[in-house]
C-alpha cells in the first residue's frame, strides 16, 4: 500500500501511516539530540573532573597562598604551593609567543587581504595553513634541537631549556591562528569603503592601516586573544624545550616551568591517588582552565560581534 | 604636476617609501612562516631520513638505537584513527544535523548548546588529558590502555567535526530543502536524502583534517597512556604508546642516536598526516559543489 | 552520484567499524592484557632500574614468544604505590621497600619476594667543559644539596673552584635515588634543597648536565656509562680517599657512601604464573651479559646465589 497522503500545504491531510512515521521522527530527533549532549556531558565533566578536587586541594592549602605564594615545590620537603612560579613562567613564554605572532600574524594577514593577488593568495594561504597542521611535539622537538643550538651559535647565551626558544616557535606555529582570522575579519568589511578610499587617492597602506585595520578590529583583537589562549593552553613544546623547572623570572634565557609542563609531567608518572600532590595536577588544572575559559568567551563574543555588523 | 610644491613632492616621496617599508614588513610576515616551516622540514629530514627504514617501519622499540623501531607506535596510531573515525563521525554528524535542521534556534538552550562547542574547540588539550585520567583511566578503572585514548581524542576533536560538519550543512542551499518537504517528505528524509548527500564532501574534508589533528596530539596521550617501553603490538584493552609519544620519549633520551631516531618517526608521522590532508583536499575538490 | 557518495561514506565506515572490531578481536586473543593475566607482565617502579628491566625485557621477548612486558618508569615511590595496590607484577626498585609500603603490601594482601638483578655506584657528574672539579667530599656534597643550601656558583663549594653559576640536575622526589642520594649525603631520606630541575626521568638530567659548563647531576652509573662521550664523571671522597665508581669499587663498596644494589620485587601471586618465572629466571640466568650490555655493575657471586636461592625458593612456594 502506497503511503501517499492527500495534502494540502505539506502536511498529510488523510494520515494513513503518519502516526508510525512521527514516532519514528521523534525517536530520530532524541537520537540526535543524544548525540549533541554528549559535548555538555564533556564540558560538565571537565568542570567536575578539575574543581571537585581542586577544592578538596583549596582545603588544605589555603587559595591565597596558592596564588600569591612564590615557591612551587609540592614534592618536596617543606612543601608548597605557590603557583607563582609555573604563571610566571607561562607568561614568560606566551609573550614572546605573542611578540612573534601577533604583528607577524596582522601582517600575513594584511597581505592576503589587500596586496596579494588572487593566484598568489590561492597558494599562500593553505601554505600558511600547513603551518598550523604541523605536530606541536614536532614544534617542540625543532626548537629544541636546532633553535636553542642555533641561539647558542650566534652568542645568546641561552639554557638547554630556555623560554625563548619554546616561545618563538610557538608564536610562529600561532601565525596562522592569527592571520586567517584576522583576515576573515578584514574580508567581511565592504568592497565600498575601499572603494571609496581609492577613489579619494589613498595608497595601499592608508586603506590597509586607516580603513581595513580599524573596521575589522573586533575580530583582529579577537584572533590575538584566541592565539594567546592557545600559547597557554600548549605543552608539547614548552615540555621539549622550556623545561621544568619551576622558575619565578622572566628571563627568557632561563629554564622555566609552565603550568601545562607541570601537569604533564606530574600526570605521567604515578603520584599516589587522592594524596596532595595528585591534587596539584587539578589545581593548576582548574586555574589553567579558567584563564583559556575567559579568553576564549571574551574572543568568541568579539567574532560574533564582527559577523553581526556587516551582516 | 598640478601644485607640486617641494613640501608636496617630498611628502609624497616619504609616503612612498612608507608605503614600501610597510610592504616589505608585510613580505617579512609571510616570510618569517614559511621560511621557519621549510627549515623545520629541512632539518627533520636531514636529520632523520638515514634512520627511516623497514627497520623503523617494523620493529619493536630497543634501548639500542640501531635495531629500535616504531612499529608499535606506528600500530596504535593507525588503529586510533580507525577508532576515532567510528567515533567522531556519528556523533559529530549527528550533532551538526541537530543543531542545524532540528533544533530551535530561538530556545535559549540550544544557543547555550552552540556557545558550549565552540568554548570546547578551545580548551587546552591537556585539560582532556586530565578529564581522561580522571574519569576513564582512574574512574572507570579502564585504566592506561587504546581504547581510554580514543575516547578523549575523540572528544578533543569532536567540537571541530562538528563546526565543520554544521558549515558543510549549512552551505546546502534551502530550495533543495523546500522542494523535498513540497513534495511530502518528513524532516528525516530531507536530511538523510537530500541534505546529508551534498554535504559530504564537506563533512568528510572537516573529519579527515580533525583526524589529522587528533593524531598529531601528545599531551592528552601522556596523561592516559603512553608507557616507557612498549615492545608489543597494541589492543584496545592493552597498553600502547603512540606515534607522537614514541617521538616525545625518543626527543628526551639524550643520545644524539635516539634524535636521529625521533627525526625519522617524525618523517613517518608527516607522511601519514600530508597523506590524510591531500587525501581530504582531494575530496574537497572532486566532489565540491558549487550552487 | 549523490546515492554513491553516500553508499561510499557508509561503507567506509562500515569497513572502519570493522577494522575497530578487529583491533579488539585481538585484544581478546590473549585474554585482556591488563596488569597480572596470561602472558602479560606489568614493571614500574626505578628509573635506574629501568633500562636494565627494559634491556632484559626485549632479549627476553625476542627469545620467548608470546610475552608481553611494559615497562614504565614512575620511580621507586610511584612503583611500589602501584605495586602495593596491585597493579604490577613487578615493582623495580634501587633501594629496599620501606616499612610505610610493606605495611600498605600487607593491608592490601600483596606478599611479595625481593630479587637482588645488579649494583649501583650512584654517580656524580658534571658537564665536559669543567675543568676544575674532579673530586667532591661527601661535606662538599652535602654543602650543595641539603635543604636550604644557598649554594649557587663553584666558588662557593671550594674557595679554589672559579666563578662559575651552579646548575643542579637530580632525581625526582618520588625516585629511590632521590631517597638513596639524600640519605647518604644529606642524612636523612627526602630532606633535600627544591630549587633544581627535578625529574624522575634520568635522560632529562643527563641532557642538562652535558649542556651546561657549570651544571651538577646526579643519578644511576649506567646512564653515566651510557653517555660517557658528553659527561665528566667525579670522583668522591667518603673519608677514605677519592673513589670513582666502577665494577670493582661498587662490588666492594669501596665506592662511599654511594654503592647500591638494585632489585626487582616480584609479586607472589604474579610468580604463580609461568612466563613471571621464566622472566625472572632470564635476569637471573643471563645477568653477567645483561649487565654488560646495558652497562650496569653486575652482581658479585655471593649476590647471584642469593639470587639463585631467592628464586629456588619461590618456585617452591608457588608451586605448593
Amino acid at each position: 500500500m502506497a503511503t501517499r497522503d492527500l495534502l494540502i500545504g505539506a502536511e498529510p491531510v488523510v494520515r494513513l501511516r503518519a502516526r508510525r512515521r512521527r514516532w519514528s521522527e521523534d525517536v530520530i530527533k532524541g537520537v540526535l539530540a543524544l548525540c549533541a549532549l554528549l559535548s555538555v556531558a564533556t564540558t560538565v565533566g571537565i568542570v567536575i573532573a578539575l574543581f571537585q578536587p581542586a577544592f578538596e586541594f583549596f582545603r588544605e592549602v589555603s587559595i591565597v597562598d596558592f596564588l600569591t605564594g612564590t615557591e612551587w615545590t609540592p614534592l618536596f620537603d617543606p612543601q608548597s604551593f605557590g603557583v607563582l612560579p609555573l604563571i610566571v613562567g607561562t607568561i614568560s613564554v606566551t609573550l614572546w609567543a605573542a611578540i612573534v605572532c601577533i604583528p607577524f600574524g596582522l601582517g600575513a594577514a594584511i597581505y592576503l587581504s589587500e596586496y596579494a593577488r588572487g593566484r598568489t593568495r590561492k597558494i599562500l594561504k593553505p601554505a600558511l595553513e600547513v603551518l598550523a597542521g604541523v605536530p606541536t611535539v614536532v614544534y617542540g622537538y625543532f626548537a629544541l634541537t636546532f633553535v636553542t643550538p642555533l641561539f647558542r651559535d650566534i652568542g645568546l647565551r641561552v639554557e638547554i631549556q630556555n623560554a625563548l626558544a619554546a616561545g618563538i616557535v610557538m608564536g610562529v606555529m600561532l601565525i596562522p591562528t592569527v592571520a586567517s582570522i584576522s583576515e576573515d575579519a578584514m574580508s567581511a568589511v565592504p568592497r565600498d569603503l575601499r572603494d571609496g578610499a581609492y577613489a579619494l587617492g589613498s595608497t595601499r597602506l592608508q586603506v590597509a592601516t586607516r580603513i581595513v585595520v580599524p573596521s575589522a578590529i573586533s575580530g583582529i583583537i579577537a584572533s590575538f586573544v584566541l592565539a594567546i589562549s592557545r600559547a597557554v593552553g600548549e605543552t608539547m613544546i614548552v615540555l621539549l624545550a622550556a623545561g621544568q623547572l619551576p622558575n619565578l623570572t622572566l628571563d627568557p634565557s632561563e629554564t622555566i616551568e609552565t603550568m601545562t609542563a607541570f601537569i604533564a609531567a606530574t600526570g605521567q608518572g604515578d603520584v599516589p591517588t587522592g594524596s596532595i600532590e595528585y591534587m596539584t595536577i587539578f589545581a593548576v588544572g582548574a586555574t589553567l582552565f579558567v584563564m583559556t575559559l575567559v579568553m576564549n568567551l571574551f574572543s568568541i563574543r568579539l567574532v560574533r560581534r564582527f559577523r553581526e555588523v556587516y551582516e | 604636476m598640478i601644485g607640486a610644491t617641494p613640501q608636496l613632492k617630498s611628502a609624497r616621496r616619504r609616503g612612498e617609501l612608507q608605503g614600501k617599508l610597510f610592504q616589505a614588513f608585510l613580505y617579512l610576515s609571510i616570510a618569517v612562516g614559511l621560511v621557519t616551516l621549510g627549515t623545520l622540514v629541512v632539518q627533520v629530514v636531514i636529520r632523520g631520513v638515514e634512520f627511516v627504514d623497514l627497520v623503523l617501519l617494523l620493529e619493536s622499540p630497543s634501548a639500542d638505537p640501531q635495531i629500535a623501531g616504531a612499529r608499535p607506535a606506528i600500530l596504535a596510531t593507525i588503529y586510533l584513527g580507525l577508532l576515532l573515525i567510528a567515533f567522531t563521525v556519528p556523533i559529530g554528524v549527528g550533532t551538526a544535523i541537530y543543531l542545524e535542521e532540528y533544533a530551535d534556534k530561538s530556545r535559549w538552550y540550544n544557543r547555550a548548546l552552540e556557545v558550549n562547542i565552540q568554548n570546547l574547540a578551545g580548551v587546552p588539550s591537556i585539560v582532556y588529558g586530565i578529564l581522561g585520567l580522571a574519569f576513564l583511566v582512574r574512574g572507570l578503572g579502564l585504566g592506561r590502555v587504546l581504547l581510554a585514548g580514543a575516547m578523549i581524542l575523540t572528544l578533543l576533536v569532536l567540537p571541530i567535526v562538528i563546526i565543520s560538519a554544521r558549515e558543510a550543512i549549512r552551505a546546502v542551499p534551502d530550495t533543495i530543502r523546500q522542494g523535498a518537504y513540497a513534495l511530502g517528505a518528513t524532516k528525516w528524509q530531507v536530511v538523510s536524502r537530500q541534505v546529508l548527500p551534498a554535504a559530504v564532501p564537506g563533512i568528510a574534508t572537516g573529519s579527515i583534517l580533525a583526524l589529522s589533528r587528533a593524531l598529531g596530539e601528545t599531551a592528552p596521550l601522556l596523561l592516559v597512556g603512553a608507557l616507557t617501553y612498549v615492545a608489543f603490538d597494541p589492543t584496545l584493552l592493552g597498553d600502547f604508546t603512540a606515534l607522537p609519544v614514541q617521538i616525545f620519549q625518543w626527543t628526551v633520551r639524550p643520545q644524539e642516536d635516539f634524535k636521529i631516531l625521533a627525526g625519522a618517526a617524525i618523517i613517518v608521522l608527516l607522511l601519514i598526516l600530508l597523506t590524510l590532508n591531500a587525501f581530504a583536499i582531494w575530496i574537497r575538490n572532486r566532489y565540491q559543489r558549487k550552487w | 552520484m549523490r546515492k554513491g557518495l553516500v553508499r561510499k561514506g557508509l561503507v567506509f565506515g562500515a569497513v572502519a567499524t570493522l577494522a575497530s572490531l578487529t583491533v579488539v578481536a585481538s585484544g581478546s586473543a590473549s585474554p585482556e592484557a591488563r596488569a597480572g593475566s596470561g602472558n602479560t607482565i606489568t614493571v614500574d617502579g626505578s628509573s635506574t632500574v629501568g633500562p636494565y628491566v627494559t634491556a632484559a625485557a626485549e632479549r627476553f621477548q625476542r627469545a620467548s614468544s608470546g610475552a608481553r612486558i611494559t615497562v614504565g618508569i614512575s620511580g621507586t615511590g610511584g612503583g611500589f604505590e602501584r605495586f602495593c595496590k596491585g597493579e604490577t607484577d613487578l615493582a623495580n626498585a634501587s633501594r629496599p621497600i620501606k616499612q610505610s609500603e610493606a605495611a600498605i603490601c600487607r593491608q592490601n594482601g600483596i606478599t611479595y619476594v625481593p630479587f637482588l638483578v645488579a649494583n649501583d655506584g650512584l654517580s656524580i657528574v658534571v658537564s665536559k667543559q669543567n675543568t676544575w672539579a674532579d673530586c667532591l667530599t661527601v661535606d662538599e656534597l652535602k654543602k650543595v644539596w641539603d635543604t636550604g643550601s644557598k649554594v649557587n656558583n663553584w666558588k662557593d663549594i671550594r674557595a679554589s673552584f672559579p666563578d662559575v653559576p651552579l646548575k643542579l640536575y637530580g632525581a625526582g622526589t618520588d625516585s629511590g635515588t632521590f631517597d638513596f642520594f639524600t640519605e647518604k649525603i644529606n642524612g636523612k631520606s627526602k630532606r633535600s634543597r627544591s630549587d633544581y630541575s627535578a625529574t624522575e626521568d634520568d635522560n632529562v638530567t643527563v641532557r642538562g648536565v652535558e649542556g651546561d659548563r657549570g651544571a651538577m647531576g646526579y643519578f644511576g652509573f649506567s646512564y653515566y656509562e651510557e653517555n660517557q662521550a658528553s659527561l665528566k664523571l667525579l670522583a668522591v671522597d667518603g673519608g677514605s680517599g677519592c673513589i670513582k665508581p666502577n665494577i670493582k669499587t661498587v662490588q666492594a663498596y669501596q665506592y662511599k657512601p654511594l654503592s647500591r644494589p638494585l632489585f626487582v620485587y616480584a609479586k607472589r601471586d604474579s610468580f604463580k604464573r609461568p612466563v613471571v618465572q621464566q622472566f625472572i629466571r632470564y635476569m637471573i640466568t643471563n645477568e653477567k651479559t645483561l649487565a654488560k650490555v646495558s652497562k650496569y655493575v653486575s652482581l658479585t657471586d655471593r649476590q647471584l646465589k642469593k639470587s639463585r636461592y631467592q628464586y629456588n625458593q619461590a618456585l617452591r612456594i608457588a608451586k605448593r
